[in-house]
């Protein structure tokens, strides 16, 4: 669950950053962190499944809203530290035009 | 257990290689050659991405593990360096696990690199100097 949650955060981030030619609110590396965690989630599922075999397609409900409660804390802790690096950098000059 | 430690060592790796490209390239502008200095800002560029997503995914995964406890703020710092047995243990995962994720990253990586260069020439660093 916390892969598939990652996996959509990153398809979605991926599809803004198409989008946003002028590349003003700087996404790109919100594309690779969710992509990067992904790819090393993708992993570790890989590892589970040869552990538990059909088990891993029936987890249980409980494991499954924890699961998915980690992807979407996950998905903002990687948008908290974008926000970060957007008003750091400021590419829009906004903190420059309210000085 | 903490295989996030693998991706996180090639993160630093890749990141001082792209620092000390990135001195080199200016000693080579200076110096006048403008081949060398595209290829370095080039090969920069492309590192830089791989550290982005080591980075990026070794910081998530870091989160995960505090979730589960296995991070804890104070020394030793890993929950599994309570014990011997753990910490074999947790070297295993580092090198199964987190070996297989640090290069399922470079080979991901190494196949979009090589898509955008096809897409993409190479700008000679005299162009680059005039933006």
């Amino acid at each position: 669950m916390t892969l598939l949650v990652t996996v959509f955060a990153a398809i979605i981030c991926t599809a803004l950053w198409y989008r946003d030619v002028e590349n003003k609110m700087r996404l790109s590396p919100l594309c690779y962190m969710y992509w990067g965690a992904s790819l090393m989630w993708f992993v570790d599922a890989i590892f589970e499944y040869a552990e538990l075999r059909a088990e891993f397609f029936t987890p249980a409900a409980g494991d499954m809203l924890n699961d998915a409660f980690l992807g979407f804390s996950a998905v903002a802790f990687g948008l908290v530290i974008w926000l970060a690096m957007l008003l750091i950098k400021d590419p829009k000059g906004r903190f420059h035009k309210v000085a | 257990m903490c295989c996030f430690v693998a991706p996180m060592a090639e993160a630093i790796v890749t990141t001082v290689t792209t620092i000390v490209l990135e001195h080199t390239d200016k000693s080579a502008k200076q110096a006048g050659e403008l081949q060398v200095a595209t290829k370095k800002q080039t090969v920069c560029k492309n590192l830089k991405v791989l550290s982005k997503m080591l980075w990026g995914g070794s910081v998530l995964l870091a989160f995960e593990h505090v979730w589960h406890g296995e991070l804890q703020a104070f020394y030793p710092f890993l929950t599994a360096a309570s014990s011997p047995e753990a910490m074999s243990q947790m070297w295993h995962e580092v090198a199964t696990v987190g070996t297989s994720m640090a290069g399922l990253v470079t080979v991901t990586w190494a196949a979009l690199m090589a898509v955008r260069s096809k897409f993409h020439k190479a700008v000679p660093a005299e162009v680059e100097a005039h933006k």
